[in-house]
């Protein structure tokens, strides 16, 4: 308990906040009067106690006089209705807090003990005439039950009192010892401790799902009876970490039906890359494929460059800020974690959520309780999450995207992607590769060790449910992890300071140790020298605990101590908590007890195969019936206006895509502003080359024909980097499956469909996959108000991202048409491909057919246009994309503020010609100068459509269709997200 | 919203000078600080590698140990970052990490005839530490840098056109670079703000494209600051703290509107620049050493 505890309260003398959250909230629909913001640092020691002085002075240290005052122990003072503090709850990462407890420790040259600490919260001063409700939706705005405490009072309370001190101090009485687990159940009591967890043996509350099937369970059950023995909870949770669906990808390493024997993963994506790179001879790009936390493919003769993309959708469903977070400095740790470290160079992301003015009323619980969040929260929180991420690690966020369905309300996805670059060499010693040796040390450093993120692999593999537990909610601490990227991608890596290290992800230590162990056959780890956040923590926990931040080296013992000083030096926590062996088991010490003890082998390879069986489920949709319209103007602005066409530029500006130096074409391009799909941008500032990334992603078609999904995908992510000019050969894919209820075969078969694709196409195209990662669960199990079951399945959704190398910035092309008198082209043939396209779901449609995609034949014009670009003949060039050639030439135009006129042939509707959404399509602007050059390069691929010239966009046929000036273009587009 | 259909003259109309010429070179070191979250030492250190000046990125607590001397150095760069993650206000804390620990060190440094230049975050600690405006060699806090007027972070290209001058931008008619704050709400009292003019002390100042004053105008200043303010040195004339990034932009390929002006000099048969404008920024500060 801590004796002293003062408050001390920070408020501006004029907000320069107010404005902006006024505004927001307004704009939710609540009706806020007159708002106020105070920031309050709860300070709470035992050892020792300030003086209302040092507390001045400590309140000095925490503001700006120039614009700021503080109040020490007393209430602010203000005139309001209603007082709302918004403050974490115990155990919640606190970053303002832990600033401002170094801020005082520096001061005043002391050091908080276990137990003392500073929490911040803040405090919302609300005047208006509020209904209780809104009261309550506001609070509901402001903070998140999951993570937040919220305590309110009415003007007349605080008057008297002021807001209570609270110091969300964590309290734990658990006995800290392990458990050994009976698992001599029948099937039926057994399934419940695979599906509910194991029970406490005081309370008989179950811990959390081990997400363990009746088949795992058993092979379980006969290892120990085996060594004779019952397993330690320790044990089973190790397993239910490793075996998780989560780490080992069952679904995808499982034989399927009587052809795919190997498993998709093998078939269809490990054995594309291997043929690619048989194929590409000494042309092959790949340096690390699928073995290690990214892929890594060659940049130049001195770097690499990798990538990986991660999804982190069920802990963004319950916490999208936290969640998001999570997500993007999570594969941040994948990047230092490749190799000897990587040093994380660009960021990008992409959000599949419900329309944000859609508010589905559904609940995870019976009886109303539990509520999911709304679409908006959920987006506003995700947006905030990687762009606080990003921007606080110094990592630009130059790329990505945003699509909204209502498949997607249950749970969103949230994707976030990392490349890193990194020497091949450094003194002889290649970076890229590592290896643990018997001996070594075992290292971890970062953050501390909390309850946070327990069952966080295993919840991600179950649908969300009303037994989801709420420890699965962190919330990530930037700065922590950059000075631990730093001291290790700066510093240490280059020292020759460690082996090898990996990453703290899903399952936590006992993840990354385990896994590090592979190379060099064993491990002994001593859990109580792990340090924690808090005491009280059972020794499962700590073996199994998601805390953020930490990394997992193997140290000889001849460099330990040049290491741990410089981490000291750059304080970074670092603790030997074990050593590497060669004894074949992975042995876990407690106190002196062992609590694991169990074989590498069966560890990492015990896992009872699973054969998977698949049923095929062609859908027929029909196509619209309506007619052409004459006009297509107002067509054109509404589909300008859709959320998954038009401007999503607040998410762009927001995430800092400039720092680190390499900017060459950002997420916005053009005087008009329009957003690009595809960024570039130089790792290496002395370079001429620069490294490309595009995604491409149509949940729509997956439906209708998965196959094709993952055509298109996979063209939409190439064609994006080939626009800006990067040639084919430079450039490798990854995979990030998110599906939906994959226990039924059905799904199954779609997953089947959609890995032959990723297959025939990356093959097509000689793009080699380098990483990957599933999802298989992305299901919303739940209830509406009336207690009726409701089940929300995300549509089978394929996100294909490109990596490429350019080989020259100079050359590369924007988005933006230039000048009048250029030229208009369009490359690629347009059929009439309308099936899942956006101009479908504008008439409320699905349609039968979905784009197709000769692979052959666009590669040789992707081979031309490529050719046409490095000859710097191409003024700007666009992919086509979701919306069709309308969309395409929209954007084309209103990023140069400049009109067109277009002639399109009438051998199709001319709205199917407009809208369709063919594959392998560009629309390219030429000056008059290179018409000729351009014609003979790009032959019977390119067809003129017209001009830039004039300030409308004019389209027409024999008659004008479309006649629309670019501003107005501008509008609609920019629109539906102005307030945002 | 008014469209505007573009002149020949965009933002970055002036690309920058021929840079066949070598920029002078000085044996003079600068020191830039790393640590807590500071993140863009490494291309600070290749700016002014291309300007003509080495330079060593050490920690603070290198510094503060004791295993580096600011004495060794003539130039201190305080560059952006999100140190201590923007807690307790932008650049707050590590102004205090420095005051608490680096005081004397720092104000001998000042003493002698050395140059301190600070760029976003970097602004935001020298406005901290009161070494910005520091009138009267006073080293109080009197301007602070507030969160942006929209309330989130911004990161956008700003032009930017010097307000008067003096060591730094001399010979700059325009910069066009990044920002990337949540927190470069210049303010000050009206006191302050009448001083820092009377004495030149406004370095640079948002502009529009063609360098009429933004007159607080939402993009062009993007932030909300008083005068549109983005720059201003100190009392005397040795301290600058700016809030854009020219560090970001210091190729002509760098700039957002570098497609279309070379699109243009193509078609005017002019050769590209290599370098950007923004490069004589830290050329001027490398010339006060040489």
């Amino acid at each position: 308990m801590n004796s002293f505890i003062h408050r001390i309260e920070v408020h501006y003398n004029q907000d320069p906040r107010l404005k902006s959250r006024t505004d927001r909230i307004r704009s939710l629909g609540i009706p806020v009067g007159k708002l106020h913001l105070i920031d309050i640092y709860t300070i709470a020691t035992s050892s020792r106690d300030f003086t209302y002085d040092e507390l001045c002075r400590i309140g000095a240290q925490l503001i700006n006089p120039v614009v700021q005052e503080y109040t020490v122990d007393a209430a602010t003072e203000a005139v309001f209705d209603y007082a709302i503090e918004v403050g974490f709850l115990p155990g919640v990462t606190d970053n303002v807090g832990t600033t401002a407890k170094q801020t005082i420790e520096d001061y005043y040259s002391v050091r908080f003990l276990e137990g003392e600490s500073v929490y911040s919260s803040q405090l919302f001063f609300v005047g208006g005439n509020i209904s209780e409700d809104s009261l309550q939706k506001l609070a509901a705005t402001l903070a998140n039950p999951l993570v937040n405490r919220v305590h309110i009072r009415t003007y007349e309370e605080y008057k008297n009192k002021g807001m209570d001190p609270i110091v969300p101090h964590v309290r734990l009485h658990e006995l800290p010892t392990a458990e050994s687990v009976d698992l001599d159940l029948d099937d039926k009591d057994l399934a419940s401790l695979g599906k509910e967890g194991i029970p406490d043996p005081q309370t008989g509350q179950r811990r959390g799902p081990l997400a363990l099937d009746l088949p795992q369970l058993h092979a379980i059950r006969d290892y120990f009876s085996k060594k004779g023995r019952k397993p330690t909870d320790v044990e089973l949770e190790s397993l239910a970490q490793t075996w998780s669906e989560h780490c080992k990808h069952t679904i995808f390493a499982s034989a399927m039906d009587d052809d795919i024997k190997k498993g998709l993963y093998k078939t269809f994506i490990q054995d594309a890359t291997n043929k690619i790179r048989r194929e590409k001879g000494d042309k092959d790009i790949c340096v690390t494929v699928f073995t290690d936390n990214s892929g890594a493919i060659i940049f130049d003769d001195n770097y690499l460059v990798t990538h990986k993309v991660e999804t982190h959708n069920s802990p963004s469903a319950l916490d999208p800020f936290g969640g998001a977070l999570t997500g993007i400095v999570g594969v941040n740790r994948d990047t230092i974690g490749f190799g000897l470290g990587a040093k994380p160079c660009l960021n990008c992301y992409g959000y599949c959520v419900g329309d944000p003015d859609s508010d589905p009323v559904l609940f995870r619980g019976k009886n109303k309780t539990n509520p999911i969040l709304s679409p908006r929260q959920i987006l506003d929180g995700v947006v905030r999450g990687v762009g606080v991420g990003g921007n606080c690690s110094g990592i630009p966020t130059p790329q990505g995207w945003c699509y909204f369905h209502d498949r997607y309300s249950g749970k969103p996805l949230v994707f976030a992607g990392t490349v890193g670059v990194m020497p091949l060499s450094h003194n002889g010693r290649k970076l890229f590769e590592k290896l643990a040796k018997p001996g070594d040390l075992i290292v971890m450093a970062g953050g501390r060790v909390g309850k946070d993120g327990i069952h966080g692999a295993t919840f991600s593999s179950e649908a969300l449910d009303p037994a989801s537990p709420v420890t699965a909610v962190q919330i990530g601490d930037p700065i922590t992890q950059k000075k631990l990227s730093d001291v290790i991608v700066k510093e240490a890596r280059d020292l020759g300071l460690y082996h090898s290290i990996t990453d703290n992800g899903a399952g936590g230590i006992s993840c990354s140790v385990a896994e590090m162990a592979k190379e060099c056959n064993g491990c002994h780890v001593f859990l109580a020298k792990v340090p924690l956040k808090y005491p009280g923590m059972a020794p499962w926990e700590i073996w199994i605990s998601e805390s953020q931040e930490r990394m997992t080296l193997a140290i000889p013992h001849e460099t330990l101590g040049e290491f741990m000083d410089l981490c000291r030096r750059r304080e970074v926590e670092a603790t030997v908590i074990g050593k590497f062996t060669d004894s074949g088991r992975c042995v876990v010490e407690y106190h002196g007890d062992i609590v694991m003890d169990v074989d590498l082998d069966f560890l990492h390879d015990g896992l009872p195969e699973k054969h998977l069986k698949t049923t095929g489920t062609q859908k027929m949709y029909p196509e619209p019936e309506t007619e052409c319209p004459a006009q297509l103007d107002q067509t054109i602005l509404s589909m300008l206006q859709r959320k998954n066409i038009c401007s999503k530029e607040f998410i762009s500006t927001q995430y800092d895509h400039t720092v680190q130096g390499g900017h060459v074409l950002g997420p916005v391009q053009g005087t008009g502003r329009v957003q690009a799909t595809a960024s570039l941008t130089k790792v290496v500032l002395d370079s001429e080359k620069g490294v490309g990334l595009s995604q491409g992603i149509f949940p729509l078609y997956s439906e209708i024909d998965p196959y094709l999904m993952a055509a298109a995908a996979i063209d939409t992510a190439i064609r994006g980097l080939v626009a800006i000019g990067i040639s084919l050969d430079k450039i490798a894919l990854l995979d990030n499956f998110c599906w939906c209820s994959s226990d039924k075969p059905e799904r199954l078969w779609q997953l089947k469909q959609a890995a032959q694709g990723c297959y025939d196409f990356a093959t097509a195209f000689g793009t080699p996959f380098i990483s990957g990662k599933d999802s298989m669960f992305n299901d919303f199990s739940g209830f509406d108000s009336d207690n009726n079951p409701v089940m929300i399945s995300v549509p089978p959704t394929l996100l294909i991202s490109s990596i490429g190398i350019h080989d020259d910035v100079a050359k590369a092309v924007s988005i933006d048409a230039k000048f009048e008198g250029d030229f208009v082209y369009i490359i690629g043939e347009t059929f009439p491909e309308l099936g899942g396209s956006e101009y479908f779901a504008f008439l409320n449609s699905t349609g039968k057919n979905v784009p197709k995609l000769d692979a052959i034949k666009a590669k040789s014009k992707y081979q031309n246009l490529t050719a046409a670009i490095s000859k710097e003949i191409v003024a700007s060039a666009y992919p086509v994309n979701h919306g069709g050639l309308a969309i395409a030439l929209a954007k084309v135009a209103i990023a140069g503020r400049i009109g067109m006129e277009i002639v399109i042939p009438s051998s199709l509707r001319p709205d199917y010609f407009l809208f369709s959404e063919s594959l392998g399509r560009f629309v390219v602007t030429v000056s008059k100068d290179h018409k000729k050059e351009f014609e003979k390069i790009m032959g019977s691929d390119a067809m003129l459509l017209g001009t830039v010239c004039g300030t409308a966009l004019r389209i027409s046929t024999q008659k004008i269709i479309c006649d629309l000036p670019v501003e107005d273009l501008e509008i609609a587009y920019k629109s539906p997200f102005l307030g945002y | 919203m008014k469209t505007t259909i573009r002149s020949d003259k965009g933002p970055s109309g002036r690309t920058g000078k021929d840079d066949s010429s070598h920029p002078p070179q000085t044996d003079e070191k600068a020191i830039i600080m790393s640590g807590y979250g500071i993140n863009s030492e490494m291309e600070t250190q290749v700016a002014f590698r291309r300007a003509g000046m080495d330079s060593d990125i050490v920690h603070i607590n290198d510094l503060i140990a004791g295993r580096r001397k600011l004495s060794q150095y003539r130039l201190l760069v305080f560059p952006g970052g999100f140190s201590y993650g923007d807690d307790t206000g932008a650049g707050n804390a590590y102004a205090n990490r420095v005051r608490n620990n680096l005081w004397d060190d720092l104000e001998r440094f000042l003493d002698n005839d050395n140059l301190v230049l600070g760029i976003c975050n970097g602004f935001q600690i020298l406005a901290n530490l009161g070494l910005l405006p520091a009138f009267d060699k006073k080293y109080e806090r009197e301007i602070a840098l507030m969160p942006n007027r929209k309330g989130v972070l911004e990161c956008r290209f700003a032009t930017l056109k010097p307000a008067s001058d003096n060591l730094f931008t001399r010979g700059i008619d325009r910069m066009y670079c990044p920002i990337a704050h949540g927190e470069g709400n210049f303010f000050c009292s009206p006191e302050t703000l009448v001083r820092l003019k009377t004495k030149n002390m406004i370095a640079f100042q948002y502009c529009r494209d063609d360098l009429s004053p933004a007159n607080g105008e939402y993009p062009y200043n993007p932030n909300g600051s008083t005068e549109d303010i983005a720059g201003i040195t100190s009392e005397d004339g040795k301290v600058l703290g700016l809030m854009p990034h020219p560090e970001r932009a210091m190729n002509f390929t760098n700039l957002y509107d570098w497609p279309y002006q070379k699109e243009r000099m193509k078609r005017q048969g002019k050769k590209l620049p290599q370098e950007s404008l923004n490069m004589q920024f830290f050329k001027n500060i490398v010339g006060y050493f040489c």
